[in-house]
């Protein structure tokens, strides 16, 4: 027996179990706090199963079993199963298209009877695997456009499918396969361009387009202006400013009203105005019969809900204070002023509860299980494992700092889980996964993967 | 390829520590530097409930409770679970029918939601609660009961002494002596409920509870660690005698006016009637505002405490304490005499002051018989005095005794909106006639109560009281003492004696003399009681209301037994006609007898009888009740309430409320001001305007002053 355990445990990136351990009970104590009622029998409840607390336990619990399970695998088998598996994953996207349980308005989930799957939460785990496998392969060449194309169609194909399943919040998260693709060299000039490309859409939805059009010229007279020697010299400058001019001027002048008269659905068009805080000026345009109007009624409702969410998320947190209310005190988790608070919004009652002492204590566990992340990924000698780690990597930060940012009104409501503390079987599940994988990985970091 | 990237991730490291950063610095902003946030979940999350402690309670002078406290129910529902009631039953029983029960209903939930407790009816009758409570189990669970606590009249009387609560408004959270209370709560808003207000509060309790999204209550927050309970208000002692109040209430119905009644070694109002009254539970319970808005409006004004705001010229009352001057000033002596033959000359011919009876007469008789001519020559002599050097300071003099008498200023008694009357000093008669342009003459009214004197009826029954003790008096005061002491410091004013003048005793007794012949063989014969010394002396006011000459107001005072003075006491019956003796004397008569004789001897209540059936209103007031009542019909209560708001505004006359009154004083003051612009610019137009005879200018110039009520 004790000779098998040092088998397991050899290697094993101890820090990373202990944090991830530390963070899961924490988030199901606050997952306790959020639920408790003074009424309640805490045997009671812990046994029954009917409380989330305890349900949560459970799922740890079978997590627990699952992280020695991956720790027994042997490593080669994830690069060997990498392609199917991704493969597999697809095809369960695909298979809730016909039967798929709808849930929270999105028709991503495959009910299993004792929980309710979602594929796109899974996938996140095949895709990484995918990637990894794809840039560890000899034959690619990440500086060509072929091998930038392959990889970014492995990355983002779940993600188109989910956004077609209406799941807008975990679509985004594919979009942190573009740290491990930065990493293994993807030219930057891509991520200015995105970037440059993002703030156009943003400033199109807040200006109207005839602003920007005179805004537009006014930079690219001025750049004209000083640039004016260096043009005598290089007429290639000169042909820079009038083609990034001019596109600009498409994009706000037609391809932006055009996609949102024509290509989104009225509620997808309010949805992405209300994220940065406008009204949609295209709106009068589209409603033309009575069912369209009845839905942009429901949808401002949740528009409604939404900044109510984040407003007592804000009033939970902020109430905190430095020291918190402590355990179980917290008047507004008490109150179920916060919706979602066992999910989505779970950062409110370590805020609420436990103050800033608490939640800062809380964000700075998170900041070290990235940067030991990267302490790991930068250790490996294989391309998959360094891959497959920056892609975890990548991915709780971004489920981390978009949650997060939620609760503390940073950012536009966008249903997402805080990694490990939410409650919820499958989000646990994933991130169980892909960080015991990583460790694992790690532990045979000595090998070469291929 | 990878070692050629290495840098990058510095870059990354970069980006996710400056991500945690930002974070860093909003959970900083939020939690530590934003105490917004805490004040919202303090507002949302926790319910600061208060627990009102019951009242005080109030004794009369034999210990009986006269001021309690009574629970009545209201009947709650909760609109989300009437689903199963029996709507029908329940509108039977509080006899209203289903639209008038379905916009109950609606207002419930617009109020306060469909999943929390609303009033469907406040303060149900006796009846009404006792066929609710057996019904109570069809109702459940969607109505309940919710006790409340009421104040309670045992006697059903003293409406002007006890005041009334009434809730809290803008104006009251303004003074920062009201600290600490909330828009809805009930405060005393006048009479003793006000003065003592304090005292008979008590501590409220305050319970912090949780509540939830949704506004119920979840528990108490911390397990009741910031609760304070609540302390029950402080009893009070009084010295009225609630009997002879119901008396003198009895005696006073169907006239306007006011009887005060104090005890003279005490300073302790035995009772205060103000005329009209009205039920004090009338101002408590679910129809409060309604009454209110009534009373407020009557014509009569039955909630202007006439005892202490109501301010009258006190004529012939007066003369006594004018002979108590002549004396100490020694301007006259008790064997000085003054003949009457028709009227008083000593100012010309002009128009001259009559008297009622023809003859000479000393002091006693003068006072006895009330003459006039007598008064005018003594006030003539104190004016004229030699001893001092101009007209100024002797009437500086005059008006130190009149001070000393307690006239010209507030006295400072325990119920609110007390008036301060008038003396006049050298500076006003210098104001109205010109410097140094008046003589005696213009003060000739004076001497005899009328002109620009005015007084309380309060102040004349304390002028009594002086003279009853030859030479003091205690501030007049309803509380004698405060259960547990006066943590407060109310009453210490009321424990000392004023005795500012050094009158001997001998001048008392000479006044008093003629006091006891007024009641004996004089024009206070009405007083008259078997067995009992009786001092007094009549009145009878002429007034004039908006310019118009009025019937005469009655007035009596006095205060028996003479060598033992147990009860000081004065009667003003509002434009009554005839004499002071006629109606007032009487009166007071009763009220003596029924106070010290406890009882009032059989042969004797066919007066009281008399009395209670007489009607003196004057015509005025019913012509005026009736377009007041016609408003009635139109419209609601809240509109009337501000109707007779405004109405009273514009007409400037005192309300019942201190913070009221003074507004109302500012108004009254700025019109005077315009007024007197008015008046400077006839003044060049002729002189002569100005300068008419004392009594009719006076009365034509400044009405207020004469005589408040109109």
């Amino acid at each position: 027996m004790y000779s098998k355990n040092l088998t397991i445990s050899k290697g094993i990136d101890w820090p990373m179990v202990w944090l991830y351990a530390f963070i899961v009970i924490f988030g199901i104590i606050c997952i306790y706090s959020v639920e408790y009622k003074t009424t309640d029998n805490f045997i009671q409840t812990l046994v029954g199963f009917k409380k989330n607390y305890s349900k949560q336990l459970f799922f740890f619990a079978a997590c627990a079993v699952l992280a020695i399970f991956i720790l027994l695998t042997d490593s080669k088998l994830f690069t060997a199963t990498s392609n199917i598996s991704y493969l597999i994953g697809i095809l369960l996207i695909l298979a809730t298209f016909i039967v798929g349980k709808e849930i929270k308005g999105s028709k991503s989930w495959i009910p299993l009877g004792f929980m309710n799957l979602q594929p796109v939460e899974l996938c996140k785990i095949f895709t990484a695997l995918a990637l990894s496998k794809y840039l560890s392969m000899p034959e690619t060449d990440f500086k060509k456009p072929k091998s930038q194309i392959i990889a970014a169609a492995i990355s983002f194909a779940p993600s188109v499918l989910s956004i077609l399943q209406g799941e807008t919040g975990l679509a985004l998260v594919y979009f942190s396969f573009l740290i491990p693709m930065y990493r293994e060299g993807l030219p930057p000039g891509y991520l200015i361009a995105g970037a440059s490309m993002a703030v156009l859409l943003v400033v199109s939805l807040l200006f109207e387009a005839k602003t920007l059009l005179i805004a537009f010229t006014i930079i690219a007279i001025l750049f004209f202006y000083f640039n004016r020697r260096r043009i005598k010299r290089n007429k290639q400058i000169l042909l820079i400013i009038v083609v990034v001019w001019s596109f600009s001027s498409i994009f706000v002048g037609a391809i932006v009203p055009y996609t949102f008269k024509n290509v989104f659905k009225q509620y997808q068009a309010d949805r992405i105005f209300s994220m940065v805080g406008v009204d949609n000026p295209f709106a009068d345009e589209i409603i033309s019969d009575m069912s369209v109007a009845e839905e942009q009624k429901i949808k401002q409702k949740k528009t409604e809900q939404q900044n109510y969410n984040v407003k007592q998320s804000k009033i939970a947190i902020g109430s905190g204070g430095f020291f918190g209310k402590g355990f179980l005190k917290g008047t507004q988790t008490r109150g179920d002023f916060v919706p979602e608070q066992h999910t989505d919004f779970i950062f409110t009652s370590v805020g609420e509860n436990f103050g800033f002492l608490g939640s800062g204590l809380l964000m700075f566990l998170y900041l070290i299980f990235l940067l030991r992340i990267i302490r790991i990924a930068e250790r490996q000698r294989s391309t998959f494992s360094r891959v497959y780690a920056y892609s975890v990597a990548g991915i709780m930060f971004f489920h981390v700092a978009v949650n997060i940012c939620v609760t503390i009104g940073l950012a536009p409501v966008i249903g997402i889980t805080l990694p490990l503390m939410s409650y919820g079987g499958s989000s646990l599940l994933t991130f169980t996964i892909l960080i015991f994988v990583l460790i694992k990985l790690d532990a045979d970091r000595q090998m070469v993967l291929r | 390829m990878s070692v050629f990237n290495q840098s990058r991730k510095n870059v990354i490291l970069l980006v996710f520590t400056g991500m945690f950063v930002v974070i860093f610095l909003q959970l900083i902003n939020l939690q530590i530097f934003s105490s917004k946030y805490k004040v919202d979940a303090d507002n949302q999350g926790t319910f600061r409930k208060v627990i009102y402690p019951d009242r005080g309670i109030v004794f009369d002078r034999k210990g009986r409770s006269i001021l309690q406290n009574t629970v009545i129910y209201d009947l709650m529902v909760i609109p989300g679970k009437i689903k199963d009631t029996d709507t029908a039953t329940l509108c039977n029983i509080l006899d209203i029918d289903l639209t008038e029960f379905n916009k109950r209903i609606i207002s419930a939930i617009i109020k306060n939601k469909s999943y929390r407790a609303s009033i469907f009816e406040s303060m149900l009758s006796n009846e009404k609660m006792a066929k609710l409570n057996e019904n109570l189990y069809k109702l459940a669970p969607g109505y309940f009961m919710q006790e409340r606590s009421v104040r309670d009249y045992p006697y059903d009387a003293g409406g002007n002494i006890f005041g009334y609560l009434g809730e809290v408004d803008s104006n009251i959270l303004k003074n920062p002596i009201y600290e600490g209370y909330v828009m809805g709560d009930y405060i005393g808003r006048t009479g003793l409920e006000k003065t003592y207000e304090k005292v008979l509060m008590g501590q409220r309790g305050i319970e912090f509870l949780l509540r939830d999204n949704k506004n119920r209550i979840t528990g108490q927050l911390e397990d009741g660690k910031f609760d304070t309970a609540a302390i029950a208000g402080k009893n009070m002692y009084t010295s009225i005698d609630i009997e002879l109040q119901a008396l003198g209430e009895k005696l006073m119905q169907n006239k306007l006016g006011s009887i005060v009644a104090v005890d003279p070694k005490t300073g302790g109002i035995i009772a205060m009637i103000s005329s009209p009254t009205y039920q004090p539970k009338l101002l408590t319970g679910a129809e409060r505002k309604k009454h209110y808005a009534a009373l407020l409006l009557s014509p009569a004004r039955p909630l202007f405490n006439r005892s202490v705001s109501a301010s009258y010229s006190p004529g012939s009352t007066f003369k006594t304490l004018q002979a108590l001057v002549g004396l100490h000033e020694k301007v006259i002596t008790t064997s000085f005499t003054v003949s009457c033959s028709g009227a008083f000359y000593g100012c010309g011919s002009g128009k001259p002051m009559r008297c009622l009876d023809f003859g000479t007469f000393d002091l006693r008789n003068a006072i006895r018989m009330s003459d006039n001519t007598y008064f005018a020559t003594v006030m003539q002599r104190v004016i004229t005095n030699p001893k001092y050097p101009s007209q100024d300071s002797s009437l500086a003099v005059w008006d130190r005794y009149m001070y000393a008498f307690g006239l010209g200023h507030r006295l400072g008694i325990d119920v609110p909106s007390e008036r301060p009357g008038n003396i006049p000093t050298p500076k006003d008669f210098n104001k109205i006639y010109g410097k140094g342009a008046w003589n005696y003459c213009n003060f000739r009214s004076v001497s005899i109560g009328q002109g620009e004197v005015s007084t309380t009826p309060i102040q004349t029954a304390n002028e009594m009281a002086y003279i009853a003790n030859k030479g003091w008096y205690i501030i007049p005061h309803l509380v004698d003492s405060i259960e547990e002491g006066d943590k407060f410091n109310l009453l210490s004013k009321y424990k000392e004696k004023h005795s500012a003048m050094d009158i001997p005793d001998s001048i008392f007794d000479v006044v008093q003399g003629g006091m006891q012949d007024v009641v004996d063989k004089g024009t206070g014969a009405g007083a008259k009681v078997p067995g009992i010394v009786i001092c007094g002396k009549t009145g009878t006011v002429e007034n004039y209301y908006r310019g118009i000459k009025q019937p005469n107001h009655a007035f009596f005072c006095g205060f028996a037994p003479r060598d033992n003075p147990k009860i000081a006491i004065m009667c003003v019956v509002e434009n009554s006609g005839r004499f002071g003796g006629t109606y007032a004397a009487p009166i007071v008569g009763l009220m003596i007898e029924k106070y010290l004789n406890d009882t009032i001897a059989k042969s004797r209540e066919a007066i009281v009888e008399k009395f209670t059936k007489l009607n003196l209103i004057p015509p005025r007031i019913y012509s005026e009740m009736k377009s007041v009542d016609s408003l009635l019909h139109k419209k609601d209560s809240a509109y009337l309430i501000a109707k007779g708001y405004i109405k009273l505004i514009r007409e400037g006359i005192e309300m019942d409320v201190t913070d009221e009154q003074e507004i109302l004083d500012q108004i009254k003051k700025e019109k005077e001001n315009v007024k007197k612009k008015q008046q400077q610019k006839q003044n060049s137009d002729s002189k002569l305007k100005v300068k008419p005879e004392a009594i009719l200018s006076t009365e034509k110039k400044k009405p207020e002053l004469k005589d408040s009520i109109r």
